[in-house]
């Protein structure tokens, strides 16, 4: 998995969310309504494409959208 | 490992009830017209039934077991045992299946008790009362499942309040040598019994006027009191989302079953966006996966055969079919059946009123 993708999935996945839109620097709470329901959609789509599980406390702590790679992307190294 | 085969029971019919009252999620005014929105889609409920306060679950399964008990031509004096599986029984004490084996004129003969079990309860019911007839000295029992939710959910908590619907079923079983076996996985984890909790009413905490019915804001949009239902949604997520496919997988495993060879998977209807991701692990398709959630919501121990009379009904009362039942949730419980039916007696769906 490679940012670039992570980040096109995640616009695909959130129709607030427009193509191109989303940078790795951005602020995720500055981006969409970063709720609970957005957290679980999140939730289902990782688990879905990638096979990986999050926790409230690790989603709670990641604020950019690159925080929210690397949570990902270190859960999917680990089960690869 | 909880994983058996029960011989020899033959479904004969499944019939559902519930209350008149529509509450519709497009008039939930707690949140904002856009979060309603996008709630909806998500949790998939546009709709659910809510039982008028003094109906109890047991009044849903009296009227769905008339019904069922009538259309399949049994006489009453041949039912030995009656099961009850719910988490919203009449009274603290006494259990409520006694009061249906008198409501219900079933003869003293026959064993009745109750099973404190939700979302995982149809399951576990069927894996019960299998096992007691099994052995052929009790002919025919009734299985009834289901929870009134809606008065134990506080209105201002969005987590909660638009997922649940009231329902009570009841589900009839006799011994029938050579019928095709039932074949259960059932699985378990109270570390996460505080995932989906009523925290007050209980011995642990025994009902306090000074601390029970105060409404505590937990965090934006969710106040509730310690009598209501709480939601970890995450938690409850995660564990659906990381439970349920191994369940299923196991069990046809065990079985030796394809699940191109089931004609239905029905799942406990908790909410559309995780019945929708199990649904995608496990690589099944739309039309066999069956839904009632939007017109009725999350109705506990009800859901599977609840979906099963609306969504499947005509089907299952022609022909032969195998299908793979599944629930998971509030324990945490969770388990599977694969069993076949063949030409149900499924009464149409049935309204409560009061």
């Amino acid at each position: 998995m490679n940012i670039k993708d992570f980040i096109r999935k995640i616009e695909e996945e959130f129709e607030d969310l427009q193509p191109n839109s989303l940078e790795a620097s951005d602020v995720l709470k500055d981006k969409f309504t970063w709720d609970s329901i957005n957290a679980l959609i999140f939730l289902a789509h990782v688990n879905v494409e990638y096979d990986v599980e999050i926790t409230a406390d690790e989603l709670v702590q990641s604020e950019t959208v690159e925080d929210l790679y690397n949570l990902v992307h270190s859960k999917y190294q680990i089960k690869a | 490992m909880a994983i058996f085969s029960v011989p020899d029971i033959r479904l004969a019919g499944i019939s559902a009830c519930v209350p008149e009252a529509e509450f519709h999620n497009k008039d939930y005014d707690w949140i904002s017209e856009k979060e309603r929105e996008t709630l909806i889609k998500t949790i998939g409920v546009e709709k659910k039934r809510h039982a008028e306060k003094g109906t109890t679950t047991a009044d849903l399964c009296y009227d769905a077991s008339e019904e069922l008990i009538n259309q399949l031509g049994w006489d009453k004096k041949d039912i030995d045992l009656l099961l009850f599986v719910s988490q919203s029984r009449d009274y603290i004490i006494p259990a409520t299946s006694g009061l249906l084996q008198h409501r219900l004129a079933l003869p003293k003969s026959c064993m009745a008790m109750d099973v404190s079990l939700g979302c995982s309860g149809y399951i576990y019911g069927l894996s019960m009362i299998g096992s007691l007839m099994t052995t052929g000295k009790i002919k025919k029992g009734l299985l009834l499942t289901g929870d009134i939710s809606t008065l134990n959910t506080s209105y201002k908590d969005k987590s909660a309040f638009p997922l649940f619907g009231d329902a009570g079923t009841a589900t009839a079983l006799e011994f029938q040598k050579g019928a095709s076996s039932l074949h259960f996985n059932l699985q378990t984890d109270g570390g996460g019994y505080d995932a989906i909790i009523i925290p007050d009413g209980g011995i642990r905490n025994f009902a306090d006027k000074d601390t029970s019915f105060d409404y505590e804001m937990i965090s934006e949009g969710i106040h509730r009191n310690k009598f209501n239902i709480a939601l970890d949604g995450i938690k409850v997520f995660n564990f659906s989302l990381r439970e349920v496919k191994p369940n299923v997988n196991t069990l046809l495993g065990a079985t030796d079953r394809s699940s191109e060879s089931i004609d239905y998977f029905v799942f406990h209807q908790a909410n559309k966006l995780m019945n929708e991701t199990i649904r995608k692990q496990l690589k099944l398709p739309p039309e066999k996966v069956p839904y009632s959630l939007a017109e009725y919501g999350n109705t506990s121990s009800a859901s599977i055969p609840l979906t099963m009379v609306t969504e499947l009904k005509e089907a299952l009362k022609g022909g032969s079919h195998s299908s793979c039942l599944s629930g998971f949730g509030v324990g945490l419980s969770w388990g599977s059946v694969i069993l076949n039916t063949e030409k149900l007696v499924v009464p149409e769906l049935l309204v409560h009123k009061k």
